[in-house]
């Protein structure tokens, strides 16, 4: 694409019509939360616009966050407001391997110094000098570093990036750590999910480039517009909760019903984000509603929340050994109690 | 560690620990003290008909009643209210189901044949409110009587405020007032293990030893021949 067209223009060429764009911009803005009467500022904003320079920074991931961005319909007009960043480094999707790769990501970030924006995906190991995750021999934590100089913000795509996720699961044998920990003087958005929400992605890159600023977060960090409500407070299976009305198992007629799945486990009321309402693969579906409960995977440590099939209301409360260790130290100190009563009692008797 | 892992983590499992040790030195120790030599001779026969005090005593003799009603009415509202919030909320269903089984390796289905039944989430938040009007209805009732102020000491008003915190924050964490589920969730399961570990210390223990007091007082009174 040429550099200097619009984004309205290049959405042309592809067969975009103005009708569609401005659809997409009013879902978009009530996705947000954002006013009706932002949809033509938002519009004329994102038509106009030219494309920011973005870095997308791979560390200790596993690409489904990638994936679930270039993998979320063929083709979406989130995939394509995507294709009309200039991605300069994105080492899954770019032509260029090696020396070449790398070259490319100090020229864009050279060339567009303070301006930039950079993603992350991935967490950053710490231990044994980040020696755990390199890209041409040069560590994850050294290449955050110089590269969230010249970045206008930084993105943390995934539960990875955001919060550490399974990298840093128990024990954490690289001493991974989310992104935030390693920038302070940048501003950092978490777009927790494992993977999360494309459109969440793309929302919030669509916020920037309309508006010139981040979305308001939350005190994770996270865009409120989407990790406003938990996934329970939005959940089509909701009023089951309410009526008392649970699946007990995976394939019993609560199930078939599509009753409530807390009692197999769903995180979703400790759970923020947006697959409720959002969806999945063009809105098609989510989890809950493919029948199996959330797995909390935009929460911090949600790999070390224990099972999870262990319905939330239930705790680490011990073992059975431990209560029956309670139970004699219990019982020993009454009778000993007991015997100390009588012991005075006998003394009061004999006058002593 | 976050506020709520800590929660349903390492205090969860001192509190039950501290809950268990607690209750059970206090109901040994009084099991086995001495108990007082009986000298007189029995008036009846058999002292079982002593036990019907455990129901007698559950409403005021008519000539107190005029005295005591408000208090008794408002207790009853209470306990029914917290104990159904209690024992037919699902999620506390589900904590005490995993206790069972975790303890005797048994579903409880499996043991009783049913499954322990439960109520929708809206008449619980019901039973949870009158509960809660209940509570401070009695405590604004402690305040202002001089001598039920006078007889209170700090037993009294920290019963009184573990039993109202986790119906509080209960009923906060089900409507999603004033913070994240999350932390309120957290705060719940903070409250009531607090309650757990003053429970066996203070007079919340009535809970344990109401009706065996009750019973075994009633059964002294048949054997002296006394009118319950």
């Amino acid at each position: 694409m040429n550099e200097s067209n619009s984004l309205l223009d290049h959405l042309r060429s592809r067969g975009i019509t103005r009708r569609s764009f401005l659809q997409y911009c009013a879902s978009l803005a009530a996705l947000m939360g954002l006013p009706h009467t932002s949809v033509p500022a938002m519009a004329a904003a994102l038509g106009g616009t030219k494309r920011p320079s973005v870095i997308w920074l791979p560390f200790q991931e596993c690409t489904g966050c990638t994936e679930s961005l270039t993998r979320s319909g063929s083709p979406t007009l989130e995939s394509l407001i995507f294709d009309l960043v200039s991605l300069d480094y994105q080492e899954t999707i770019m032509a260029a391997a090696g020396s070449a790769a790398e070259a490319a990501r100090e020229a864009a970030m050279k060339e567009n110094f303070g301006k930039y924006l950079l993603l992350v995906d991935g967490s950053i190991p710490l231990d044994r000098d980040g020696a755990y995750s390199c890209i041409g021999g040069h560590s994850n934590l050294d290449i955050l570093r110089e590269s969230a100089k010249g970045a206008a913000a930084v993105i943390a795509v995934g539960s990875c990036a955001s919060f550490g996720g399974i990298p840093k699961a128990n024990p954490n044998p690289t001493g991974a750590v989310p992104v935030s920990d390693i920038v302070k003087d940048k501003p950092v958005v978490n777009v927790p999910g494992c993977p999360p929400i494309p459109a969440v992605i793309t929302g919030v890159l669509a916020h920037y480039l309309t508006f010139g600023s981040l979305p308001e977060l939350d005190p994770r960090g996270r865009p409120k517009a989407f990790y406003g409500e938990t996934i329970h407070d939005r959940c089509y299976r909701r009023p089951f909760y309410d009526q008392g009305k649970f699946a007990k198992t995976f394939d019993d007629e609560g199930a078939r019903n599509g009753w409530c799945l807390y009692e197999l486990g769903c995180k979703g009321p400790i759970t923020y984000n947006a697959c409720a309402t959002v969806k999945w693969n063009g809105a098609t579906s989510f989890p809950i509603q493919s029948g199996h409960g959330c797995l909390g995977c935009s929460e911090p440590d949600f790999w070390d929340k224990g099972s999870f099939y262990k319905p939330l209301a239930t705790g680490t409360w011990g073992n059975a050994k431990t209560l029956g260790a309670a139970a004699a130290a219990g019982v020993a100190l009454g009778v000993a109690s007991a015997m100390l009563a009588r012991k005075r009692q006998d003394k009061i008797v004999k006058g002593e | 560690m976050e506020l709520l892992d800590f929660a349903r983590g390492p205090a969860l499992m001192w509190a039950i620990s501290i809950f268990v040790v607690g209750v059970l030195w206090r109901l040994t120790g009084v099991l086995f003290l001495r108990k007082k030599a009986d000298l007189s001779d029995p008036r009846n026969r058999s002292s079982w008909k002593g036990l019907r005090l455990i129901f007698l005593r559950s409403w005021p003799r008519k000539e107190f009643v005029g005295a005591t009603a408000f208090t008794e009415v408002l207790g009853y509202v209470f306990h029914i209210g917290f104990l159904v919030a209690l024992f037919f909320y699902l999620p506390h269903v589900l904590f005490f189901t995993d206790i069972f089984n975790g303890v005797l390796g048994l579903n409880f289905k499996q043991v009783f044949g049913f499954a322990w039944p439960t109520m929708p989430g809206g008449l619980i938040f019901f039973f949870g409110a009158v509960s809660v009007a209940a509570l401070i209805a009695v405590l604004i009732h402690r305040l202002i009587s001089p001598v039920k102020r006078l007889i209170s000491n700090f037993d009294d008003y920290f019963s009184w405020f573990v039993t109202f915190a986790p119906l509080v924050t209960g009923l906060l964490a089900y409507s999603h007032i004033g913070a994240p589920y999350q932390t309120l969730l957290a705060l719940h399961i903070l409250s009531v293990e607090l309650l757990m570990i003053w429970f066996p210390f203070g007079k919340l223990m009535h809970a344990f030893t109401i009706f065996a007091s009750r019973g075994s007082e009633g059964m002294q009174f048949e054997r002296k021949g006394a009118t319950l």
